[in-house]
């Protein structure tokens, strides 16, 4: 960047501290103006690190422009933050598992009650771990499979701290009680305002990437990465449209009201489900299979058809969420066959990924690292049958409300998304920190084996209650009376909690398991071989 | 005629329509002659990447 851009970039971040002051004291509730004051601050950091490398004698001398390498400083700190934010995601979800086995850990207090923790969770493992392993991965994988370097120079960069900047006033938020209490779109309207800057500038990076590509053809990895990015930012737009109280303040309210407002919701909140924990996952199969098993995927065809009816069909399920409401009987009909039709192209995608591996089968024994891989897309075609049989209307009427809904979600997100990104940040690390090979393979595979464990706990656990909560629920007795009050069914339920807790808490010793073996391997030597294949293009 | 009918009337007619042409297109493209060496070229990308430096 030369000295006028520096210049300019000083300006704006010092008018951006001023005005946050002006809006911290002229705030009209603590929450926004505690927000405010956090925004300054950034601001103010993010002002002096470049005021510090200033200089009048400088400016207007272009930097040298380094086109022939990758940019991959931006992905290192991409895993960083993925693996920072799993840990800090799974902790919060055994706490709150805690919370609901023993309820006097909320202790009284608003800040710590369940309320508030619970959003925190679900945005921590879905956006901030799930989100920063897809954006660095998309980076990685669009940079490789096009043979060229990010586009618009260090934007990759300002999508980086843009979402981080997202993540925290989204998490303090909500633990101040600021919440549009929308499902997986709590943030308010400033940040939501935020995330839409931050998401453009994602789509331009990536986009450019494939635009400027050496490589003729797009592999489909980045098609699934695109749909990812385009879709999620339709659907965010569109959910978040709101209209604040004032601008001043935190609170807004949505422009749509009713069952309208429901069915936007839940059309935002299943295509969060399908083009940012699946689609954009996709991606990542579709790249990190082949590349570990080092054998192409099975079918190219499949994989465009996959493609395409995952495109298709995914955007019309949502109504499966709002089965016996207000919402137009048709409506829920038209969600639930969508749901089961998307049953075939999930399992044919699944198949895809399995059968990448049919000739390299053995590798399993030897690499827990495609093991994970394999068992991620197990759990994504367990999780994808699991899905449309839920979404059945006579199903949904016992499924529906209950602790078995919370199983499926975390089949799928501890199953599918962990796993596949936990395999992907294992492969790249020791490519980017130029190592020969992780610390410790016995340790990804104790990873593996308690990751799997702990999923298998919960998932048992939260099916045995969701099935028994929904069966006390309905049960009547020969006169038409309710046998179980709402408590007993609550009281029944605590000994699958206790279970629950047990499985989350397997799962995030795996991941502390992780997190020392990548320590020990950034710290450990170089390899010579290893610097040799440096991220030089490969043209 | 309202907004919301002329609205959806357009989608279970000329946008199904549309959707279905589009969709069925794409099958036809992809298992259409000669796609086969093509795709078996173009499925060896990631695998190819960083051999060289």
């Amino acid at each position: 960047m030369n000295g006028y851009a520096l210049l300019a970039k000083l300006v704006s971040l010092g008018s951006i501290v001023l005005i946050a002051i002006l809006l911290a004291g002229f705030g009209h509730d603590t929450g926004y103006m505690i927000h405010a004051s956090m925004i300054a601050v950034i601001a103010f950091g993010f002002f002096i690190y470049y005021a510090r490398s200033f200089s009048f004698a400088a400016a207007g001398v272009p930097l040298q422009a380094t086109e022939d390498t990758y940019l991959d400083s931006v992905i290192q700190a991409g895993l960083i933050a993925t693996v920072f934010w799993g840990v800090a995601g799974f902790l919060l979800g055994v706490v709150i598992a805690s919370q609901l086995a023993w309820p006097i850990l909320n202790f009284d207090l608003p800040w710590t009650s369940f309320g508030r923790l619970r959003p925190l969770h679900t945005s921590a493992v879905v956006f901030a771990f799930g989100g920063n392993a897809l954006i660095a991965t998309s980076f990685y994988v669009v940079q490789r499979t096009c043979r060229t370097r990010l586009a618009l120079g260090n934007l990759a960069w300002f999508v980086f701290w843009g979402y981080q900047i997202f993540i925290v006033l989204a998490a303090t938020g909500y633990l101040l009680g600021i919440t549009e209490s929308r499902e997986y779109a709590e943030p308010e309207w400033y940040v939501d305002l935020w995330l839409t800057i931050v998401w453009v500038a994602y789509f331009l990076v990536f986009f450019g990437t494939l635009l400027k590509r050496k490589e003729p053809h797009i592999y489909v990895a980045n098609w699934f990465y695109l749909a990812f990015i385009f879709t999620i930012a339709m659907l965010h737009i569109v959910n978040n449209l709101s209209v604040p109280v004032s601008f001043l303040g935190s609170k807004s309210y949505s422009l749509f009201s009713g069952v309208q407002d429901a069915l936007i919701q839940w059309w935002y909140g299943h295509n969060a489900v399908g083009f940012f924990l699946t689609a954009g996952f996709l991606g990542m199969m579709y790249y990190f299979v082949p590349k570990r098993a080092g054998r192409p995927v099975y079918s190219y065809r499949l994989s465009i058809v996959h493609f395409w009816s995952i495109i298709f069909l995914y955007i019309w399920a949502g109504p499966h969420h709002l089965h016996y409401t207000a919402l137009p009987d048709w409506a829920q009909t038209l969600g639930m066959v969508f749901s089961v039709m998307l049953w075939m192209p999930s399992w044919g995608g699944m198949i895809n990924g399995l059968m990448t591996l049919s000739g390299a089968w053995d590798k399993l024994r030897t690499d827990p690292v495609l093991r994970m891989m394999v068992m991620s897309v197990a759990f994504y075609g367990m999780a994808t049958f699991e899905g449309p049989v839920m979404s059945i209307k006579s199903v949904n009427s016992l499924s529906h409300y209950t602790d078995w809904t919370i199983g499926h979600v975390h089949s799928s997100a501890l199953g599918w998304v962990g796993m596949i990104s936990f395999a992907a940040v294992y492969d790249l690390v020791p490519k980017l920190w130029h190592k020969s090979g992780l610390y410790s393979m016995r340790l990804v595979s104790w990873h593996f084996w308690l990751a799997t464990l702990g999923i298998v706990l919960y998932a048992s656990s939260m099916w045995v209650s969701g099935i028994m909560q929904g069966l006390m629920w309905r049960e009547y007795d020969s006169q038409g009376f309710l046998v179980y009050s709402f408590a007993e069914s609550v009281a029944a339920m605590h000994p699958y909690y206790i279970i629950r807790m047990l499985g989350g808490l397997l799962f995030l010793l795996g991941a502390l398991i992780m997190v020392y073996n990548l320590i020990r391997t950034i710290s450990g030597p170089k390899t010579s071989m290893a610097r040799a294949n440096s991220p030089a293009l490969a043209v | 005629m309202t907004t919301y009918e002329a609205l959806r009337h357009f989608a279970d007619s000329w946008m199904l329509l549309g959707f279905s042409v589009f969709f069925l297109a794409m099958l036809v493209f992809v298992f259409r002659k000669g796609s086969q060496s093509q795709y078996d070229q173009v499925s060896r990308i990631p695998l190819q990447d960083d051999e060289k430096v």
